[in-house]
């Protein structure tokens, strides 16, 4: 099971006060997979995804991740642990494997960005070389510029560094992408599937519904404190299965469309028509966003 | 996706090999932290500047002896040590900790493997360098400009040593302690601000301590801060001025036994309170 799961939630539970966060979810994320976390403000996206982190306990459920109970780790206080430092069941072993994007960027404004990232590497006992993984996230050009000079993007993007220098087996993204621009989220895209093919199991949360269906190998879809879906992200409520809307420009310039579940049959059938072009001819299946309003929009 | 290829726990295997030493961690945390406060101009105005610029006003302002041959700086000279010591270490922690809570720059090493005695390793360094180098800095500006006689025996000097060193452990650890009242980055300041002032009032730094009222004295008297100052009055003042303190002599035995309680103090605080994020971070 080690081999195979990195993540395994049964049951999860987290209230604050009266406010129930998380109410019973499950979830396992397999090693070496993409997993993307969907769902409006306030689902329980970031509690779930701080308590896989070992940032906050639970209420209840049973909660395994890299085969370490995250609680273990979790020192909001100055507790210590009674294993030896250097076991693999430690959590500073654990904290070594995690790497943790948070939502929130933590600032270091009297630093630059190569003396934040080099003093982070030195917290790892395998860590990449701090230039490169500056130049991995496009900031070769601000490496001796203080952090507080940097754009939000750019932030950001110190952000993603220092969550990938201690090359970590498991990434957290909690909204990586937020305040980019269209070409640094593209460029930003590439640099996960970079560590994805490296093997590195990633589970991001985002709002980006095209960001999930680019990068994640499947999509929860969290509502109410439940994950209340998981699927490729083709097949999330049944998209494949959906008809397909064709639309056309008729002679006398009137746009009409047809719902069909077999949409190819229906071009082929207007082709012939037309003796050719069709005029205006698109064929659309319900998209992403379509699909995960409709869900949210249930609860 | 590359399972296979991926060995159950292949990085604590490989672990002890390349990582840091403990000492390594806290020194380039230390030389991280003296860095960041270096490059922030109000920590250095506020911190280092503050008593320099009341050592130049006051020294020049009161200019008479109080004793003869004892110049007022003689006096003056402890209480702006002792400030200079408390500002260092316990507004300097209890103002900027909070602000670095509130930034998530605590959260962000809770994230990493840092063992966390290293981060307060870091803070302790950074205080006591600064510390160190704003009282050198404090009395060669007052042998200079305003003819301070420092200690000629060897007794006296290491005095002064366990008096500035017991008395920055106790002040840190309170400077830590107290971070955890602020909610927010900027009430950290509002917190620590007005205990500093007032302590500077009544322990005896601005004014001679035994014309305060004895209340005022006796107030002072359980703070760390009257007996820092009156651990080095025993240093830069001449013996038979120990007749004039409450006590009747410098109680140097008292001084290192307050100072040490406070220390204790402090650190049960550090342990049982200390807080990594902000309240609403949960």
């Amino acid at each position: 099971m080690s081999d195979e799961v990195a993540i395994h939630v049964r049951g999860l539970r987290k209230a604050y006060g009266d406010t129930v966060a998380v109410a019973g979810l499950d979830l396992d994320v397999r090693r070496g997979e993409v997993f993307a976390l969907l769902g409006p403000n306030g689902a329980g996206k970031t509690t779930t995804v701080e308590i896989l982190e070992g940032y906050r306990n639970r209420d209840a459920g049973e909660v395994r991740v890299l085969d370490l109970d995250p609680e273990l780790a979790l020192g909001s206080r100055l507790r210590g642990s009674t294993q030896p430092p250097r076991a693999p069941g430690h959590p500073r072993s654990w904290r070594a494997r995690v790497g943790i994007v948070l939502q929130g960027t933590g600032e270091f404004d009297e630093l630059t960005v190569a003396e934040v990232v080099r003093h982070f590497a030195g917290f790892y006992p395998d860590a990449e070389d701090p230039d490169k993984v500056i130049e991995r996230v496009g900031l070769t050009a601000k490496a001796r510029a203080r952090t507080h000079t940097l754009s939000g993007g750019q932030k950001r993007r110190l952000d993603v560094a220092l969550g990938i220098v201690g090359r970590p087996e498991l990434l957290f993204l909690d909204e990586p992408t937020t305040g980019f621009d269209p070409e640094a989220r593209h460029e930003f895209w590439e640099l996960i599937r970079d560590l994805s093919a490296a093997g590195t199991t990633i589970v991001l949360t985002t709002h980006y519904l095209d960001e999930a269906e680019a990068l994640a190998d499947r999509v929860g879809v969290i509502a109410g404190g439940r994950l209340v879906e998981v699927a490729t992200p083709d097949r999330l409520g049944n998209r494949q299965e959906a008809q397909a809307t064709v639309s056309w420009r008729t002679p006398d310039g009137r746009v009409e469309s047809a719902e069909s579940a077999t949409p190819t049959a229906l071009v082929a059938e207007l082709a012939a028509r037309f003796g050719g072009e069709v005029p205006g001819l698109t064929v659309t299946r319900p998209t992403l966003e379509d699909i995960y309003l409709r869900m949210i929009g249930q609860r | 996706m590359s399972t296979t290829t991926r060995p159950a726990a292949p990085v604590a295997a490989t672990a002890p090999a390349r990582r840091l030493g403990p000492t390594r961690l806290a020194l380039r945390q230390g030389r991280l932290e003296i860095r960041q406060f270096l490059r922030s101009r109000e920590s250095v105005v506020f911190t280092l500047g503050f008593p320099l610029i009341m050592v130049l006003i006051f020294a020049s302002i009161f200019d008479e002896e109080i004793a003869p041959g004892v110049s007022y700086t003689q006096y003056f000279i402890t209480g702006m040590i002792a400030t200079g010591l408390m500002t260092v270490s316990f507004q300097n922690l209890g103002i900027w900790i909070p602000i670095e809570r509130d930034r998530g720059v605590l959260k962000r090493y809770l994230g990493t493997p840092m063992p966390k005695w290293v981060w307060f390793a870091g803070k302790v360094l950074m205080v006591l360098v600064i510390g160190v180098a704003m009282t050198a800095l404090l009395l060669a500006v007052s042998v200079t400009l305003f003819d301070l006689n420092l200690p000629t025996d060897a007794t006296s000097w290491l005095t002064f040593g366990w008096v500035c060193a017991l008395g920055i452990t106790a002040c840190t650890l309170c400077g830590i302690a107290i971070s955890s009242l602020a909610r927010t980055a900027r009430s950290g300041s509002a917190v620590v601000t007005p205990i500093a002032l007032v302590l500077q009032f009544i322990s005896g730094v601005f004014f001679v301590f035994t014309n305060l009222p004895s209340w005022m004295q006796q107030v002072a008297a359980i703070f760390p801060l009257k007996w820092m100052c009156q651990g080095l009055r025993a240093v830069f003042l001449p013996e038979s001025f120990g007749a004039d303190e409450p006590g009747g002599s410098f109680e140097l035995t008292r001084v290192a036994l307050v100072l040490g309680v406070w220390c204790v103090i402090g650190l049960v605080l550090c342990l049982t309170t200390f807080r990594w994020t902000t309240r609403r971070d949960g």
